[in-house]
């Protein structure tokens, strides 16, 4: 059996988590002020996806990853320092804004575009991965509409496994409510994955895995094409930071008998 | 004039659940800010007929259903289909859903087989003047946005909790089965089952008046030097199962698992809250052994009270995270709250 596969990852790029966010307004809507200068990081969910799309593509012999990245090209180029080191992928950058404000179909519509322009790109073998949602737009609609747009109609989200299975069918772990897994059984490509956390931990740098793929990644950025977000269809009226800091009553010296009893009136009033 | 559909789903069971019936009340409640609109009902699943003799015809101008085998479980061609299908029957303007997981998994998808536009997460609707605007955050609940669209149809996927269930009643409703043309081609996925949290250790419980938080303190290294992990495991389960209180955790514990380092071992990636985990719904909250930091908070943007115990006096949970914090070890206290809740205090 030629268990050989094709898995375009979609990943953008998302502010580091520990950075404060504070909107602005820009002609195009919402933006995040001096968001240019923000660390970046490559987005959770999306990594998650692309740390499994390795490990699977080394366990199939003659797989190949590609990754798709919607980012300005010079945060991109920052981000792939760090992730070239964690898995081997071939990278196709579009220099675009990496907004959480910017519409889902816009972006939809791009990458689409751009995964039927890989040229061996083979419907038989092709599996799209991403993150199930973003931490920027966290939507969770992008994906769908990626594979719309494809017709690829075999769609899972919040992934959390994808097995091989011996008669070449795969089954997909999907995480539904309460802690619980729907498990559904896909007989071939193409499908759609939108992957959470999955099981694998997160790759150790190896950096003679990222000079082999900053040689293909430094020309994949600056050939980037250019594209616009228009955001036609939404109409943004309010971006806003909530106030929601709490007084913090700080409690030292207590006996434990007396914290544990006012938490105890606590949970049962 | 709107032409807003209610768009929800049965259970496999056939039965409909709490999350449904929030969205009925949205679509309802909408209807009443809009003059002039027109409300319909649309299930999609097994038994949808019978489910719909949970609504009053009152309330509703029509209702539809797609039933059968081939929709009782979440499978993304059949139920895209069926909704294209109600879609291009109802020809609605707004469209208002359950963010369910089966839902949020298919509807962006079906919708824009008809040019819809899909909103998730969306946590309001306001109806003013005529326009509609909704409410939802950004970048992991730390930007909260109003926004309203151009476009039509016009699909919005509500959070649960925001809206008050629909109270169901017994009812004979006229009911508009709508046939879905299912090919074989759709049937390339199939059901397999769904998979359990091993037996007893069932610790998410998404409607627990209390959200529990176990950070990565409880496997460091304690007083005495040691590590007591087996220690923590009995502490936690037992408060979870004196309170039914629902578990999270931070990432840096639920990493350190796939890292090969001892962790409790029944937290997994489904417990985690924060930036890459859940942000659930609970009136309160206890972090335990939790720093506090910022990537982790974000899941508790919808923990109404919240209370910490942590060695640190200066974690972030004091910086107006929380609205107490015990400066203590959570081993000692919580032992003993679970003395107390066991005798009944």
């Amino acid at each position: 059996m030629n268990n050989a596969y094709q898995i375009v990852v979609c990943a953008g790029i998302v502010p580091d988590p520990l950075q404060a966010l504070e909107p602005v307004n820009s002609p195009q809507g919402p933006a995040l002020k001096n968001e240019m200068m923000l660390p970046a990081t490559l987005d959770p969910w999306a990594s998650h996806a692309l740390y499994e799309a390795a490990h699977f593509a080394s366990k199939n012999q003659g797989s190949k990853v590609w990754l798709v990245s919607l980012a300005p090209k010079t945060k991109l180029q920052q981000v792939m320092m760090t992730i070239a080191q964690k898995a081997p992928f071939e990278l196709i950058a579009v220099d675009c804004p990496a907004s959480g404000f910017a519409d889902s179909y816009e972006i939809a519509k791009i990458l689409a575009e751009t995964i039927k322009s890989i040229p061996s790109i083979n419907f038989g073998k092709l599996f799209v991965f991403g993150g199930w949602e973003s931490a920027s737009r966290g939507s969770g609609t992008t994906l769908q509409i990626v594979g719309e747009l494809l017709g690829i109609t075999n769609q899972f989200q919040g992934v959390d496994e994808l097995k091989l299975n011996p008669d070449g069918t795969f089954d997909i772990y999907e995480r539904i409510a309460e802690g619980k897994h729907l498990i559904s059984r896909l007989a071939s490509p193409p499908a759609v994955l939108g992957w959470a956390t999955g099981n694998l931990p997160e790759p150790r740098n190896n950096p003679q895995l990222g000079m082999m793929n900053m040689r293909n990644i430094m020309p994949a950025i600056q050939k980037a094409k250019q594209v616009k977000i228009e955001n036609k269809f939404i109409v943004f009226e309010n971006a806003q930071v909530p106030k929601q800091e709490r007084q913090t009553r700080i409690v030292k010296d207590m006996p434990v008998e007396e914290i544990a009893k006012e938490i105890v009136e606590w949970i049962k009033s | 004039m709107e032409n807003i559909l209610i768009l929800i789903h049965t259970e496999p069971d056939g039965s409909l659940s709490k999350h449904a019936f929030e969205a009925v009340s949205a679509g309802v409640l909408l209807k009443s800010q809009l003059a002039d609109s027109h409300l319909s009902l649309s299930i999609v699943g097994f038994n949808a007929s019978e489910a719909a003799k949970s609504f009053n015809p009152g309330d509703l101008e029509s209702i539809y259903a797609a039933g059968g085998e081939e929709l009782k479980y979440s499978r993304y061609a059949t139920d895209s289909k069926a909704i294209e299908t109600l879609l291009k029957t109802v020809n609605p303007t707004i469209v208002i859903a359950p963010a369910t997981p089966r839902w949020n998994k298919v509807v962006a998808g079906a919708a824009a087989r008809v040019n819809g536009y899909t909103d998730t997460h969306i946590n309001g609707i306001i109806a003013n003047n005529g326009t509609i605007k909704a409410t939802r955050w950004y970048y992991r609940q730390r930007i909260e946005v109003t926004f309203s669209r151009t476009q039509r149809p016009w699909v919005l996927l509500i959070e649960s909790g925001i809206y008050q269930p629909y109270a169901p009643v017994t009812g004979n409703p006229a009911v508009r089965e709508v046939a879905v043309e299912i090919t074989d081609e759709m049937k390339k996925t199939s059901y397999v089952g769904v998979q359990e949290p091993p037996a007893g250790k069932n610790t998410i419980r998404p409607d627990a008046k209390l959200l529990f938080v176990a950070g990565a303190g409880w496997t460091k290294k304690q007083a005495d030097g040691q590590v007591h992990l087996k220690e923590a495991e009995e502490i936690i389960l037992e408060f979870l199962n004196l309170t039914r209180a629902s578990l999270g955790s931070s990432k840096s514990l639920v990493d350190l698992g796939s890292e090969g380092q001892p962790v409790l071992s029944f937290l997994t990636h489904m417990n985690q809250i924060g930036q890459t985990g859940a942000t659930p719904r609970h009136p309160k909250g206890l972090s335990t052994c939790c720093h506090g930091e910022e990537p982790h908070t974000v899941g508790w943007r919808f923990i109404n009270e919240r209370r910490a115990i942590n060695l640190d006096p200066n974690c972030g949970w004091a910086r107006g995270k929380a609205d107490v914090l015990y400066v203590a070890d959570a081993f000692a206290v919580m032992k003993k709250v679970n003395e107390m809740l066991k005798a009944g205090k």
